[in-house]
Parts: C-alpha cells; structure tokens; sequence
C-alpha cells in the first residue's frame, strides 16, 4: 500500500456528499412531477367529458423528464361505441 | 395547548425510537408534561425502550376504536411523574389508524399535555404519514450516512406537502438530529461531515448524538439514556437538543476526536 491508496480510501465523505447532491437536485426536481400529471390528468379528462364520453381508463399522462427537455404524453383512447358526441347522443 | 413534535426519518433502524424516548425523559425530566405517543402499529417499541412492556393494557388503536378511554391507555412512567406513554398496538390491520381518530386522540393530547412527541414508524406509507399529519414541528433523524440522508430529504418533502399545517399554508418547524455520529470517522473524512448533512438538507440541526455503548445499555435497560445515564456523552447531547426543541438558544459543539501523532498513524488499523 502507498501513500496515495490511503489517502484515495480515505476520503470516501466527499464522494458520498456529491452524489447525495446530484441525486437529491434530481429527486427535488421530480418531486411535483406527479401532482402535476394528475391535474393534467384532470384537467384534459373535464375537457374530453365535456364533448365524448370516455372512462377514465382510457387516458394515460405521462410526463419524462431529460435534462434539456421534456416531454409530455397523452393518450387518449376513444372505444367506438362511446365515441359518438354526446350532443348528438342526447 | 401543547406543541407536537413527530419524530421521523424514512430509513428504518437510525434511531426514532431511542430519540423519541430520550428527548421526552429529557422534556419532562424539567416539569413539563409529556406524552410519547407510538405510531408503529404492529411493531410497538418504544414501550419496550421506555421499560414499560409489561404494564401495556391498551393502546392507540383500542382508544381510537372507542374500546378504551385515552386516560385508560395512558402509562405514566416509573421514574418521572410528568412523563406518559401512548403504546401502539400489535394489530396487523395497517387500517387501524383513522385520519380522523387520529386527529381527535392528538387533540385531546395537546390539550393536556405541554408535549406531545409522535414516534413514526420507518417509510413514508400511511403510518408515517399519520404520525407527521398533526405536527407542528418535526425531528428528522438522520445519520450521516448516504441512504439515510437521501431517506431524510424525502421526508422534508412530505412535511412540507403532506402535513395539517403545510396544507394551510403554515410551516412546520423542522430540525434534523444527527445520531450515530462518529467523530474519529468524520475526521477522517470516512463519514459525512455535519456540514454535509446540513448543506444537503438545508434544515437546521437540533444536536449530534455521538455513537455510544451507553445508548444501547440504556435500550437493554429500559430506560431513555437521558434518564439511565445523564452524564455520559450521548445523554448529555440529548438533553441540550431537547432544550433547543424547547427553544433555549444553545450553541451546537460538533464531537471532536482529539489524536496525538501515534494515533493518527495508527488510527485506520484501530478502527
């Protein structure tokens, strides 16, 4: 062992301390990530009920995260048989 | 009215019970009256910390479901007169615990008692979330240590979201408990340091509970450390951080490892 192999094993508390901090910067980040999906969620659902019926299943939010960008993925699925406008059905 | 202090951390095993326990003997070792209340349904422990395990009749869950009067449930400790125990109960119906009876066992608490202290159990499910609901202030334990200091800062998260007052827009005093500290470790940089845990979190620290033997004797004993042993070092630093939750204004002396020359050549082997 050479001086240099103890003091590399010996500061381990700045290695843990930067990855703690660069892991934490990323949770914090996403931390709100699923309150917001879940408004749009509700949001975008008011919208659809208000001209189709759909059930609730049948739209998926999904938000991802990158570092530069994010995207924002709504599915919507319209089963035929309830797709006919609701103003027409009434 | 009494204050509420939920006692968390995320990470199970970095010493919630052991605080809660120590802090409480502490409070109500001055006068004060205090109730330690265990949110861990189905794993209880604190009445086992606090040397009461043989005197448990009812608990939490029997007062919430009316079978039994909260002054029924109550143990008032041996040692100190101001000081109760609230046992959780050994149920393994996660349901047990109702927001709402919750809320009403707290309310009759604060109204009684000039501390209230919520030992959580570990996670960040239901019970967790229970435990911190009413709370006016938090003690996050952390040991300084990757996972839990990750653990840690979730937690800050669901108190600023999840609880009573963070929902009324009021803030929850938090403070962060550092236990388990190793000062010759911290030293040699093998640990994070205290000012890493308190960069990372952002919280403002409470006290540093040196990793001591005494600590798990008390447990063997029954007894809160701050009662068992008030002289030792550990039990020392609980009894300032219990007098900093009580607001006095004490400065925090980080635990120093003093080294001749031999020692530090020879202190990597030694540990």
């Amino acid at each position: 062992m050479n001086l240099l192999d103890i003091f590399k094993r010996r500061s381990s508390a700045p290695v843990a301390r930067e990855r703690l901090q660069v892991l934490l910067a990323y949770e914090r980040r996403n931390r709100s990530q699923p309150d917001l999906v879940s408004i749009l969620r509700e949001e975008i659902m008011a919208v659809i009920a208000k001209h189709v019926q759909i059930d609730q299943d049948y739209l998926q939010v999904s938000m991802d995260r990158g570092e530069t960008m994010s995207t924002l993925e709504i599915d919507i699925q319209i089963p035929n048989k309830s797709a006919v406008p609701m103003a027409m059905a009434g | 009215m009494g204050k509420v202090v939920v006692v968390t951390s995320g990470k199970g095993g970095v010493g919630k019970t052991t605080s809660t326990a120590a802090l409480g003997a502490a409070v109500a070792k001055t006068g004060k009256k205090v109730a330690l209340v265990d949110f861990d349904v189905g794993l209880r422990n604190l009445d086992l910390i606090m040397g009461a395990e043989r005197r448990v009749v009812f608990d939490l869950v029997n007062v919430i479901q009316g079978q039994a009067k909260l002054s029924q449930a109550l143990i008032r400790d041996k040692r100190v007169e101001t000081l109760f125990l609230l046992p959780a109960s050994q149920t393994r119906d996660k349901d047990a615990l109702t927001e709402e009876g919750v809320g009403e066992v707290i309310d009759k608490l604060r109204s009684v008692f000039d501390y209230v202290f919520c030992d959580s159990p570990a996670g960040i499910e239901r019970g967790a979330q229970l435990a911190m609901r009413f709370a006016d202030e938090a003690v996050i334990v952390t040991n300084p240590e990757v996972s839990s200091v990750r653990d840690s800062d979730r937690i800050i998260g669901l108190l600023d979201a999840r609880t009573l007052r963070a929902e009324q827009g009021e803030q929850i005093a938090k403070h962060v408990l550092v236990t388990r500290y190793d000062a010759a470790r911290a030293s040699r940089g093998e640990m994070l340091s205290i000012d890493d845990v308190l960069e990372i979190l952002s919280v403002p620290l409470l006290g540093i509970i040196p990793e001591s033997q005494d600590v798990l004797r008390a447990s063997n004993l029954g007894s809160p450390v701050t009662l068992s042993e008030p002289l030792n070092s550990a039990a020392k630093a609980y009894i300032d951080a219990a007098r900093r939750l009580e607001g006095e204004e004490l400065p925090v002396i980080v635990p120093f490892e003093r080294k001749g020359f031999l020692d530090r050549l020879l202190g990597r082997r030694a540990a």
